[in-house]
C-alpha cells in the first residue's frame, strides 16, 4: 500500500528497499512473539490477579489496585510524554504559559500527571461497575454529557489536546493486563457476564482523561 | 541494518517503560495477596516474549514504517503538490490525496496494532468464536480510517472540532439503543485500544504537518484531534458490523422460517450475539 502511494502518487523510488524489507520481517516477527507473550504471560496473570482478588474479599485493595495499574502505567506511557512535550511547546507559543525552560516543564508534567490520574480515576470506576453491575451505556452517555459540558465551558486552546489525550493513554501493555483483569473479574463474580461486563474498563480510560485535561486548562 | 547498540537501546527504553507496571504487580501479588506465582517460570516466558516482541515491533516500525510514513504525510501536505501557491487559500477537494492517504494509514497502522489484536482474541474466546478476530480488526480499521480521512477534513477546513465530537456522540448514543447488547463494551472498548504504539506517532506527524502547511491553520487549534476522531469512529463502525451481522442473520432466519412453514415446533436460535446462528454467511471476512 506504502509502495503504491511511493511510486504511483508521488512518483518517488522507495529509499532504502532492503532497510524497508527488515524493518517489516522485524515488525511480522515482533508480533508473532508478542501475541505468544500475551497468551503465556500477561492474560493469565492480569486474570489469575482478578481472581485472587475476587477470592479475598477485600473492595479497598481491588481498588488500590486498580487505581495504581491505571496510574503507574499512564504516568511513564512514552506516547503521553511525547505528546505533552509537545503541547507545553505549542502553548508556550500560543503564549499560554511563560516561553522558558522552567513553566514548559512544569506545564508538561502537570498534564502527564492530569492524565495519569484520571486513567487511575476510570479503571477505579470500571472495576466498581463491575462489581456493582451497573449498565455502562449510561455511564457512557454521562461522560459524554459532560465532555460536552465541559468544551462549551474550557479554552479553546485546550479541546483539541483534550480529546487527543484520551486516545494516547492506553498503552500496548496496559490493554491486555486490563482487559484481562476485568475479564477475569466479570468472570469470577456470580450473576456477571464476560462478554458483557468485561470490557468496558478501557473505554473509561479513553473518556474520563478529556474531562479532567479540559479542568486542567480551565485551571491554568 | 539496526545495529546491536540500537537494539540494545530500544530495548532498554521498552524495559523501562514496563518496569512500573511490573513493579506494580509484583508489589500487589506478594505484599497483599501474599501468593506465589502460579507457573512463575511460564509467566517470566510470557513476559520475555512480550518484551523482545515490543522490541522487534518497535525497530522494525523505525527502521521501515515510520521514515516513510512522516516523509510522505509531508509531502501530500505541501502546498507545492496540491497546487497552490503559498498563503494562497486552496478549495478543500484539492486535498483529496491527502484524504486516500489518510484512509489507508488509519487502515494500515489498525490491522498492525498489538493492544488490539490481544482485545480481538479475547473477544473470540469469549464469545466462543461468535466475533471473528479479523472481523473485529477490520471493522475497527475501517472506523479509525474513516475517521482519520474526516479529521484532515476537518483540518483543511478548519471546522471546530467539536461539532464533529458532539455529533458522534449522538450517533454512538443512539446506535447504542439498537445494537446487539453483547457488542456494546466491546465497541466502546475498540475506540480506545486503536491508537497506540503504531497509529499515534504517524497519525500526529499528519496532523501537525497538515495544520502547519494549510493556510490559516494554528497547529495548536486545529493540529491536535485527529487521534480523538480515530478513536470515536471505530465505536460506531463496531456497532455497525454488529447491527448488520444480527440484521443478516435475521434475514437468513426469516428465510429460513418462510422454507419451514409446515414444519412448525422448530425452536429459534437465540439472538444476543452478532452472527452467532448462521456461520459462514453472515461475517465479512471472518477468519478463525
Amino acid at each position: 500500500m506504502i509502495a503504491f502511494f511511493e511510486l504511483v502518487v508521488l512518483r518517488q523510488p522507495i529509499p532504502n528497499l532492503f532497510q524497508l524489507l527488515m524493518g517489516f520481517l522485524m515488525v511480522l516477527a515482533g508480533l508473532t512473539l508478542f501475541i505468544q507473550g500475551l497468551e503465556l504471560g500477561l492474560f493469565p496473570l492480569g486474570e489469575g490477579m482478578a481472581h485472587a482478588f475476587a477470592r479475598k474479599g477485600s473492595v479497598f485493595w481491588l481498588i488500590a489496585f486498580a487505581f495504581s495499574l491505571g496510574f503507574g502505567t499512564t504516568v511513564a506511557e512514552p506516547a503521553l510524554i511525547a505528546i505533552a512535550a509537545e503541547a507545553a511547546e505549542i502553548a508556550a507559543e500560543a503564549g499560554v504559559v511563560k516561553k522558558n525552560e522552567e513553566a514548559m516543564d512544569s506545564y508538561a508534567l502537570g498534564l502527564r500527571f492530569t492524565v495519569a490520574l484520571s486513567v487511575g480515576f476510570a479503571i477505579v470506576l470500571g472495576v466498581i461497575r463491575i462489581l456493582k453491575g451497573w449498565p455502562i451505556h449510561v455511564m457512557i452517555a454521562c461522560g459524554y454529557v459532560l465532555v460536552v459540558i465541559m468544551t462549551a465551558i474550557a479554552p479553546r486552546e485546550i479541546i483539541g489536546l483534550a480529546y487527543d489525550s484520551g486516545g494516547v493513554t492506553t498503552s500496548t501493555i496496559t490493554v491486555p493486563l486490563v482487559t484481562a483483569l476485568g475479564v477475569g473479574l466479570a468472570s469470577s463474580i456470580r450473576g456477571r457476564n464476560p462478554m458483557l461486563d468485561g470490557f468496558g474498563l478501557i473505554s473509561f480510560a479513553s473518556l474520563t482523561p478529556m474531562i479532567f485535561v479540559m479542568a486542567y486548562g480551565m485551571v491554568i | 541494518m539496526p545495529s546491536f547498540a540500537e537494539f540494545i537501546d530500544v530495548f532498554l527504553a521498552t524495559t523501562r517503560d514496563v518496569l512500573p507496571i511490573v513493579t506494580i504487580l509484583v508489589f500487589f501479588q506478594f505484599a497483599i495477596l501474599r501468593q506465589p506465582l502460579p507457573n512463575p517460570r511460564k509467566l517470566i516466558a510470557g513476559f520475555g516474549f512480550v518484551l523482545l516482541g515490543l522490541v522487534l515491533f518497535l525497530i522494525g516500525l523505525e527502521q521501515a514504517l515510520f521514515p516513510i510514513g512522516r516523509l510522505m504525510a509531508s509531502q501530500f501536505s505541501d502546498p507545492a503538490f496540491v497546487g497552490a501557491a503559498p498563503g494562497e487559500a486552496v478549495d478543500w477537494t484539492s486535498y483529496y490525496w491527502v484524504y486516500a492517504f489518510a484512509f489507508c494509514v488509519g487502515f494500515a497502522t489498525t490491522v498492525a496494532e498489538p493492544s488490539l489484536i490481544a482485545v480481538a482474541i479475547k473477544a473470540t474466546e469469549l464469545s466462543n468464536g461468535a466475533i471473528g478476530s479479523w472481523g473485529l480488526r477490520i471493522a475497527v480499521a475501517l472506523g479509525v480510517a474513516i475517521g482519520i480521512a474526516l479529521g484532515c477534513y476537518r483540518i483543511v477546513t478548519g471546522i471546530p472540532i467539536h461539532y464533529f465530537i458532539i455529533s458522534g456522540y449522538v450517533v454512538v448514543v443512539v446506535q447504542t439503543v439498537f445494537a446487539p447488547r453483547m457488542i456494546v463494551p466491546l465497541a466502546y472498548d475498540s475506540g480506545g485500544v486503536t491508537t497506540s504504539t503504531v497509529t499515534v506517532p504517524l497519525v500526529a506527524a499528519l496532523g501537525f504537518g497538515l495544520a502547519e502547511s494549510v493556510p490559516g491553520r494554528s497547529t495548536l487549534i486545529d493540529g491536535f484531534g485527529l487521534i480523538a476522531f480515530a478513536s470515536l469512529f471505530p465505536i460506531m463502525s463496531v456497532m455497525a458490523y454488529a447491527q448488520l451481522a444480527e440484521w443478516q442473520a435475521k434475514r437468513a432466519r426469516a428465510r429460513r422460517a418462510a422454507a419451514q412453514k409446515n414444519t412448525p415446533g422448530k425452536n429459534t436460535p437465540g439472538n444476543d450475539g452478532p452472527g452467532e446462528d448462521v456461520p459462514g454467511d453472515d461475517v465479512p471476512g471472518e477468519a478463525t
